[in-house]
C-alpha cells in the first residue's frame, strides 16, 4: 500500500514537472526578448520585424515631440558613445525618460532603419541607468566610474 | 559618536550570536542543561544589541548626520520626518541591518514564548537561528558597514528617490522582511528536527504558528508593494513578473505549500521528510529574495566584477547554508517514519496536490528570473523574459490548482468520497457556469481565457461559502441554531475559511483587471475633452502648486459618466527638488466595479498637456481580497490551540497522537 502510494505520487509528479518544463519551453521561446545596444544592430543586421529591447543612452537634444491627430509620437536618438539608432515611440513618455540618461526600449527596427518602441521601460533604479546599458556602456568605453559613484541598491 | 556606538553594538550582537550558536548545541548534544540555558539570555541579549545599531543609524538619519556615508548618500536634511526613517532601510547596508534585526526578534521570541518546548529542541532552533545571524553580521561588518564615515562631509545628502516617497513604500520592505525572516525559525525548526532524528504533530504544531506568521507578513509585504507599484509609478500596473517581483512571490508560494504540508503532518503525522524539505527551500528562497533585491547581485553577473567581495561573500554564505541544509536532509531524512496511511481521493491527497501545483509554479518563476542571468553567464547573450511567459505558464498551472482548492476543503481526512462531493457542489457548479456564460455573453469576441477564469474564480468563491454553509449546517437545521454554530466555529477554521474566501476575491479581480483594462492617451489643451469606456473627461484648468519639497502641475478635470454623474478629478505632476526627477499622482476614483485613473504628464508644446488614461475593472477586489486573507492569517493565529509553545496546545497535540481530530 504504502510503495504503491509513494508510486502513484512520483508519477504524478514527474508528469506535472514533465508537463511544466514543455510549456516553460514552449513559452520561453516566444517571450525571450534579446538585448541589443546601437553597435550590435549594426554589426549583427538585425532584420525589420524582430522583436527585441534596444538599451542605450538618449542623445542631447535629439528628443522631438510630435502631435497627430491628439496622439504624441516622440522621436530621439539612442546612442552607446559608437553608434546610433532612430527611435520612435507613440505615447507618454515615462516619468524616468531624460536626455542623457539610459533607457531601455522594447520594439522592433522597420523598413527604414528606424526603431519603433512599443513600449518604453519605465521602472530602474534611482541611478537612472539600467544595468544592461552600463554594461554595454563600459564595453564602448563610454563610461566613467565617477559618474555613478557607487551602484546604490535598485528600488524594490 | 552615536554612529561608533552603534558600530560596537554590532559587534557586541555578533559576540552574543557567537554565544548563542555555539553552547545551546553542544548542550544539547551533551544533554548538558546549563550551557543550553544560555541560548534565551544571549538570544534577548543579541536583540537588544542589534536594536540598539538600528536605534544609533536612525539617529543619525534623523539628526541628518552627513559624515555616515549611507545617511549622505540616502538622504537629504529637506525630506520629511517619516521618509528620514524609512530612509534607514531604503539602501542596501541599512536593509541588511532591519534585516538581522528581525532575525534576532524572532530569536528572542523563541526564546521567549518556546519555554515550554524540549529544552533540547529549544536549545538547537536557537542555536541554528544564531548561525544564520552570524553569518548576516559578518557581511555587514566586512563588507556593507551602515557606520562607515565619510573622509568629506558633504553639505546636504543625495537625497531619497522621490520614488520611494511614498508611505506604500516606506513600509514595504519591514514588513517583506518580517516574512522573510519569519520563515527562518520553519527553517531552524526543520534543521533542528533533523539533527534530533524526530518529527510529529507535535513539532508541527510548533512551526505552523511561526509560518503563518511568516506568511501573512510576507503577504502584505508583497500587496503594499504590488500598491505602490499601482499608485505611485502611474501606469495603472500591479504586477509587471520583474525579477524583484519575482524574489519576494517565490518564497511566499513555498511558504504556502508548507503552510499546508504542515496540517498533514499535525493531522496526520505524514508528509514529513516533504515537509522538511519545504521549510529548507522556502527560507533558501528568503536569502535568495533578500540578495536579488538588495545587492543586484542575482539580476546581473557583472555585479561581481564591480563588487566582487560582496559577491563573493553572498555565494559562499548561500551555498553554505542551503547546500549544507539540503547535505544534512540528505543524510538525515530516511529517520523521519511516515504515520498515516491515506486514499488517493482524501483531504491528504488534496494537499499533496496542492504542495506539487504550488512547488512548480515557485519552479518556473524560479527558472523565468534566472533565465536571463544564466544565458548571459554560459552564452553571453543578454535578454529577458517578459511577462507573457509568466503569466501563461503560471496561469496554466494555476488552474488545477484552483480545482483542487474549490474540492480539497470538501474531502475528509484518510478516505473521501469524491462522488459525494461532486454532488454536493452541483449547485455551485450550476451557478459558475452560468456566471461564465453571462462573462461570454457580455464579452463575446474576447477570447475564451477571461471566460473559463471567470467561471472558476466564481466557483471557487461559491465552493468556499459552501463549505462554511455545510459545517454550520445552513438549511439544514433552524437559523437560530446556524448562527450559534458559525460563532462557535473555532478561531483556526475562520482563518481557513477566510484565506480561501480572500484569494477567491483577489483572484476574480486579477482576472477582471488582466483581462478587460482599458487605456487611452491624448494631449490635450484646457478645455478639450477625451472618452474612455463609458466615462467623459475634460479638462477644466492646470495650475502650478508647491509642496514641501517639491513643484507641481496640478490638473483640475471633470469626469463624467453615462447616467450624467460627475465628479472632480486632480492629477498632479511633481518635481523634485533634490534631484531632478518627476514623479506622477496619479487622480484615482475606486469603486467595486472598477478604477478610474488619470495621469497628467509633461507639458507638450506651450499650452498643451499629454493626458494618460486606465479604466481599471474591479481592481480594488484584488486588494480586498488580499485583506481578507491577511484577516485570515491574523484571525487563525489568535487561536488558543496554536499559541506557540502553550502548555494547553502540546497536551492536546500529545492527546491527539493516537487519534485524529477532526476539526481543521
Amino acid at each position: 500500500m504504502r510503495k504503491k502510494r509513494r508510486l502513484y505520487l512520483m508519477l504524478t509528479s514527474i508528469a506535472v514537472l514533465g508537463l511544466a518544463v514543455l510549456l516553460v519551453l514552449s513559452a520561453l521561446e516566444d517571450s525571450i526578448r534579446l538585448f541589443y545596444d546601437p553597435t550590435e544592430i549594426v554589426e549583427k543586421g538585425i532584420k525589420p520585424g524582430q522583436d527585441f529591447r534596444l538599451g542605450g543612452l538618449v542623445a542631447t537634444d535629439s528628443l522631438e515631440r510630435h502631435e497627430i491627430k491628439g496622439a504624441m509620437v516622440n522621436k530621439f536618438t539612442v546612442t552607446d558613445g559608437n553608434e546610433t539608432v532612430d527611435v520612435t515611440y507613440e505615447g507618454l513618455l515615462p516619468d524616468l525618460f531624460r536626455e542623457g540618461q539610459g533607457v531601455v526600449a522594447e520594439g522592433s527596427m522597420n523598413s527604414a532603419g528606424v526603431f519603433v518602441a512599443t513600449e518604453v521601460l519605465a521602472k530602474h533604479d534611482e541611478n537612472y541607468m539600467p544595468k544592461e546599458v552600463i554594461d554595454s556602456l563600459k564595453k564602448r568605453g563610454e563610461w566613467q566610474r565617477d559618474k555613478s559613484a557607487k551602484t546604490k541598491a535598485g528600488a524594490s | 559618536m552615536i554612529a561608533e556606538l552603534g558600530h560596537f553594538f554590532l559587534v557586541l550582537a555578533l559576540g552574543m550570536a557567537v554565544i548563542q550558536a555555539l553552547f545551546p548545541m553542544i548542550g544539547a548534544a551533551r544533554r548538558d542543561g546549563r550551557m543550553m540555558a544560555l541560548g534565551p539570555p544571549a538570544a534577548y541579549g543579541q536583540f537588544i544589541f542589534t536594536v540598539g545599531a538600528f536605534l544609533a543609524l536612525t539617529y543619525s538619519y534623523l539628526q541628518s548626520d552627513f559624515s555616515v556615508a549611507v545617511v549622505a548618500h540616502n538622504s537629504h536634511s529637506l525630506k520629511p520626518l517619516i521618509y528620514k526613517i524609512s530612509g534607514v532601510w531604503g539602501n542596501h547596508e541599512g536593509s541588511l541591518l532591519l534585516w538581522v534585526m528581525f532575525l534576532a526578534l524572532f530569536g528572542a521570541m523563541v526564546a521567549h514564548f518556546g519555554r515550554n518546548l524540549p529544552k533540547s529542541l529549544q536549545a538547537r532552533v536557537l542555536s541554528i537561528q544564531a548561525l544564520v545571524g552570524i553569518g548576516f553580521f559578518l557581511f555587514m561588518l566586512i563588507t556593507s558597514n551602515p557606520f562607515d564615515r565619510l573622509p568629506n562631509v558633504p553639505f546636504d545628502g543625495n537625497g531619497l528617490n522621490p520614488l520611494l516617497q511614498d508611505p506604500g513604500l516606506a513600509f514595504h520592505p519591514p514588513f517583506l522582511y518580517l516574512g522573510y525572516v519569519g520563515l527562518s525559525v520553519a527553517f531552524s525548526f526543520a534543521i533542528a528536527a533533523l539533527i534530533e532524528g524526530k518529527v510529529d504533530p507535535a513539532w508541527a504544531r510548533w512551526v505552523r504558528p511561526w509560518t503563518l506568521l511568516a506568511w501573512v507578513f510576507l503577504t502584505i509585504g508583497i500587496v503594499l508593494g504590488s500598491w505602490w507599484a499601482y499608485y505611485e509609478l502611474g501606469w495603472g500596473g500591479w504586477w509587471a513578473w520583474d525579477p524583484v517581483e519575482n524574489a519576494s512571490f517565490m518564497p511566499w508560494l513555498v511558504a504556502t505549500a508548507l503552510l499546508h504540508s504542515a496540517i498533514v503532518v499535525e493531522k496526520r503525522d505524514t508528509l514529513k521528510s516533504w515537509t522538511i524539505l519545504l521549510a529548507i527551500i522556502a527560507f533558501s528562497f528568503s536569502l535568495l529574495g533578500t540578495f536579488i533585491v538588495r545587492s543586484g547581485v542575482l539580476t546581473s553577473v557583472h555585479a561581481f566584477a564591480t563588487d566582487p567581495e560582496r559577491g563573493l561573500f553572498i555565494l559562499m554564505f548561500l551555498a553554505l547554508v542551503i547546500g549544507g541544509s539540503f547535505l544534512l536532509f540528505a543524510l538525515r531524512s530516511d529517520r523521519l517514519q511516515a504515520g498515516g496511511l491515506f486514499a488517493p481521493a482524501s483531504r491528504e491527497s488534496g494537499l499533496v496536490i496542492n504542495n506539487l501545483f504550488l512547488s512548480v509554479a515557485a519552479a518556473v518563476v524560479l527558472y523565468g528570473t534566472l533565465h536571463p542571468l544564466l544565458s548571459d553567464a554560459i552564452l553571453g547573450i543578454k535578454s529577458s523574459v517578459g511577462a507573457p511567459f509568466f503569466n501563461l505558464v503560471f496561469g496554466l498551472l494555476m488552474i488545477p490548482l484552483v480545482i483542487t482548492m474549490g474540492f480539497g476543503v470538501h474531502l475528509q481526512w484518510k478516505r473521501a468520497r469524491l462522488k459525494a462531493v461532486i454532488g454536493k457542489l452541483k449547485m455551485v457548479t450550476l451557478l459558475s457556469l452560468l456566471a461564465a456564460l453571462m462573462v461570454l455573453y457580455v464579452t463575446y469576441g474576447g477570447g475564451i481565457m477571461p471566460v473559463v477564469w471567470m467561471g472558476l474564480g466564481v466557483w471557487l468563491l461559491l465552493s468556499m461559502l459552501q463549505e462554511l454553509a455545510n459545517r454550520i449546517k445552513l438549511f439544514q437545521v433552524p437559523l437560530k441554531n446556524s448562527f450559534e454554530r458559525l460563532l462557535r466555529q473555532p478561531r483556526s477554521s475562520w482563518g481557513m475559511s477566510l484565506g480561501h474566501l480572500g484569494f477567491a476575491i483577489g483572484l476574480i479581480g486579477i482576472v477582471a483587471t488582466s483581462y478587460w483594462s482599458l487605456e487611452q492617451q491624448k494631449v490635450m489643451p484646457v478645455g478639450d475633452s477625451m472618452t474612455i469606456g463609458e466615462f467623459t473627461l475634460t479638462l477644466d484648468d492646470v495650475v502650478a502648486v508647491a509642496g514641501p519639497n517639491y513643484t507641481a502641475v496640478r490638473g483640475a478635470i471633470t469626469v463624467t459618466d453615462k447616467n450624467g454623474n460627475h465628479y472632480m478629478a486632480y492629477p498632479e505632476s511633481r518635481t523634485y527638488v533634490a534631484s531632478p526627477m518627476t514623479t506622477t499622482e496619479g487622480a484615482v476614483r475606486t469603486t467595486l466595479s472598477g478604477d478610474l485613473f488619470i495621469v497628467i504628464g509633461e507639458m507638450q508644446g506651450s499650452d498643451r498637456w499629454g493626458m494618460r488614461v486606465y479604466y481599471k475593472p474591479m481592481q480594488v477586489w484584488l486588494w480586498i481580497g488580499a485583506t481578507v486573507m491577511v484577516l485570515g492569517g491574523f484571525i487563525s493565529l489568535s487561536d488558543r490551540r496554536y499559541r506557540i509553545g502553550s502548555p494547553e496546545g502540546k497536551k492536546t497535540a500529545q492527546k491527539n497522537k493516537g487519534k485524529q481530530a477532526h476539526a481543521v
